[in-house]
């Protein structure tokens, strides 16, 4: 082969893929980059944004005790999010996994249903069921008397997190679901025919070899329940502040654009940094299962 | 007094009937293959002696006792599935010890047992692989070794040696009797593979469409096969189309050129079946023409057309010279290596 031919040869997959990259770069890199540049901008309420290089934004996230506060909510929400879909959504995924044919298709229907409706329109039907004294839920339960004041949901943690747990669910179960699919259909017979009971098949054979599935849907839940906006500015509102949220208010309603994007680089970096670290760690302890 | 014994099983799913009167009673100390087509109920069986499956009739009674009242975690059995199912996420020694585990066995006792077990199997220095990381032959050894430590009183194989390649699949067969006949656990084997039956039981269960058609030794079933499904599903063999004449004074019967004295009992239509191996060339006999001739190391085979349609012909090959392609000859064999079953005159 000449020099030349094998020059085009090494640069197909650079021209193949520029296209790609070039889009990549531009719509998501660029921005990044950008905002991250602009997290070290300076802002007043009258100069607005002055294109300098300074820390005090980053200062001011870093000493003043209201954004840990946002942020350690932020993380709580999250996690208490991923726990509860984890909870409820491996039992949910390994029922549907033992279910027949046709019910097996119906409910995973279900389960995947919500995902085709907008987070706002499911966020708001909470508020519609249990919003103070006009929601449904709680007027029925005045009237009937079981309670005597609404029960609290909007504006609450707890709301926000089953809320959150709601709209999350389908990527948990979906995840579990994908590892049940790799489960010997015979193995719960080989426990069984080795005197191993129902409890002693799901503690030692069944758990041990969903744990991937469920560890990988608590990164997605995880990571899209830290960054979510929809749901927490909903039932959240300004009282409850997430760190979504209060980017989002940096910028359009203090618009202090060098503060929101510091505080949009801080969460993208602790999520990735904890998404990466915990991958790893599951890498690591489950590579026997994963091969 | 039989051991394991299973009194008119059957077995529906919904309006289909899987397994039907299925009998059998099994020896302390057996070796036992259900043998037939995919779809013929064998699996089924075992899954019902497994406890996987509860019969719709009948009962399995194990030392005289109800087998099916007893819950499948219960019973004690061995069993060695398709798959293996080995459970990934422990080693080859967890999963030999998780039965014993489930028995209280204590540690010291535990470690010992298992690793006499794998040692048995030939996989001692594998106690702390993985069984991904082990070949398929390896992980087959395992699933044995996790089988056989608890001592079971019946050892259940579910066509353990499908996924394994000829040689290995040979390799095993072998091992596996020897292994059956020093511990003497009795044994069930469910297979495909006439030969895989043949070269491990002691009896032979022939299954089709759900029912028993034969139980008998490899050699009876073999020789002696008692319908038109076992001697073809039995390794090869020619039907041809028959008569027998009984107005002479001796009975005869006849196929095309060929003839011999009849056999008692049948008259008119019948088939006559020989195995290909016991048809020989002679001076007499059922005129055939030689369509293609294959050498296979040890053995001719031959396929020929005769007055009676297509027939194969199997020889050894004893260094005498065997007639060639396009020849014409006359195949004979003795009336004794045939049998004779009646035929539906269309």
């Amino acid at each position: 082969m000449s020099a030349a031919a094998e020059e085009r040869r090494a640069r197909a997959p650079w021209a193949l893929t520029a296209p790609a990259l070039m889009l990549f770069v531009g719509v998501l890199l660029i921005p990044l980059a950008m905002t991250v540049m602009l997290s070290f901008h300076d802002w007043g309420q009258y100069k607005g944004i002055e294109p300098v290089f300074i820390l005090k934004n980053w200062h001011e996230i870093a000493t003043d005790p209201y954004y840990a506060e946002m942020f350690w909510r932020t993380f709580r929400i999250a996690m208490l999010t991923t726990l509860l879909t984890a909870l409820l959504g491996a039992p949910e995924a390994y029922i549907l996994n033992r279910m027949s044919g046709r019910w097996k298709s119906f409910f995973l229907l279900v389960i995947l249903g919500p995902l085709l409706i907008s987070v706002v329109a499911r966020t708001l039907g909470w508020a519609l069921l249990f919003g103070g004294n006009n929601g449904l839920v709680n007027k029925l339960l005045m009237s009937l008397g079981v309670i005597s004041s609404p029960i609290p949901f909007m504006f609450t943690e707890t709301g926000m997190v089953i809320a959150l747990a709601h709209v999350m669910m389908p990527f948990m179960v979906l995840s579990v679901w994908a590892a049940l699919q790799r489960l010997d259909p015979q193995i719960e017979n080989a426990a069984m025919s080795l005197g191993a009971g129902p409890a002693t098949i799901i503690r030692r054979i069944i758990m041990p070899q969903i744990m991937p599935g469920v560890l990988s849907g608590a990164i997605i839940v995880f990571s899209l329940s830290a960054s979510a906006f929809a749901t927490p500015a909903i039932i959240g509102g300004r009282r409850l502040k997430v760190a979504a949220t209060l980017a989002y208010d940096e910028f359009l309603n203090t618009l202090n654009w060098p503060l929101g994007a510091a505080v949009a680089t801080l969460l993208l970096v602790a999520l990735v940094l904890i998404v990466v670290g915990s991958n790893v760690l599951i890498e690591r302890r489950y590579a026997e299962v994963f091969r | 007094m039989a051991y394991l014994e299973l009194d008119r099983v059957a077995k529906q799913f919904g309006a289909q009937t899987v397994v039907d009167d299925f009998s059998l009673a099994v020896g302390k100390g057996e070796f036992i293959s259900f043998l037939g087509p995919s779809g013929c109920g064998k699996t089924t069986t075992l899954q019902m002696i497994a406890g996987f499956l509860d019969p719709t009739r009948g009962a399995i009674r194990l030392e005289d006792k109800d087998l099916t009242a007893i819950h499948p975690a219960k019973r004690g059995l061995g069993i060695v599935f398709q798959s293996y199912a080995l459970f990934p996420h422990m080693t080859a020694a967890e999963n030999v010890a998780f039965g014993l585990e489930m028995r209280n066995v204590p540690r010291t006792e535990r470690a010992e047992r298992v690793r006499a077990a794998l040692a048995m199997v030939g996989l001692a220095g594998f106690e702390d692989r993985h069984p991904r990381r082990m070949s398929g032959g390896q992980q087959q050894r395992v699933a044995l070794a996790r089988a056989l430590v608890i001592k079971p009183s019946v050892l259940l194989l579910d066509e353990p040696l499908s996924n394994l390649d000829a040689k290995l699949r040979e390799e095993m067969q072998i091992e596996l009797r020897q292994i059956q006949r020093t511990i003497g656990t009795t044994t069930i084997l469910v297979t495909h593979d006439q030969n895989e039956a043949m070269s491990l039981s002691d009896r032979i269960v022939v299954m089709s469409q759900g029912r028993i058609e034969q139980i008998g030794s490899p050699q009876e079933t073999y020789e002696k096969p008692a319908s038109a499904f076992v001697s073809q599903f039995l390794g090869k063999t020619n039907d041809f189309a028959a008569a027998v004449d009984r107005s002479a004074t001796s009975a005869r019967v006849t196929a095309g050129s060929w003839s011999a004295p009849a056999p008692a009992g049948l008259s008119g239509a019948v088939t006559v079946s020989i195995r290909p191996e016991r048809i020989g060339f002679g001076d007499a006999g059922l005129s055939a023409k030689i369509v293609t001739r294959i050498f296979q190391g040890n053995h001719w085979l031959f396929q020929c057309d005769s007055e009676c349609g297509p027939a194969i012909v199997i020889r050894q090959n004893d260094g005498k010279a065997q007639p060639t392609e396009g020849e014409t000859v006359r195949l004979t064999w003795r009336p004794e290596d045939m049998s004779v079953r009646a035929r539906a005159v269309a």
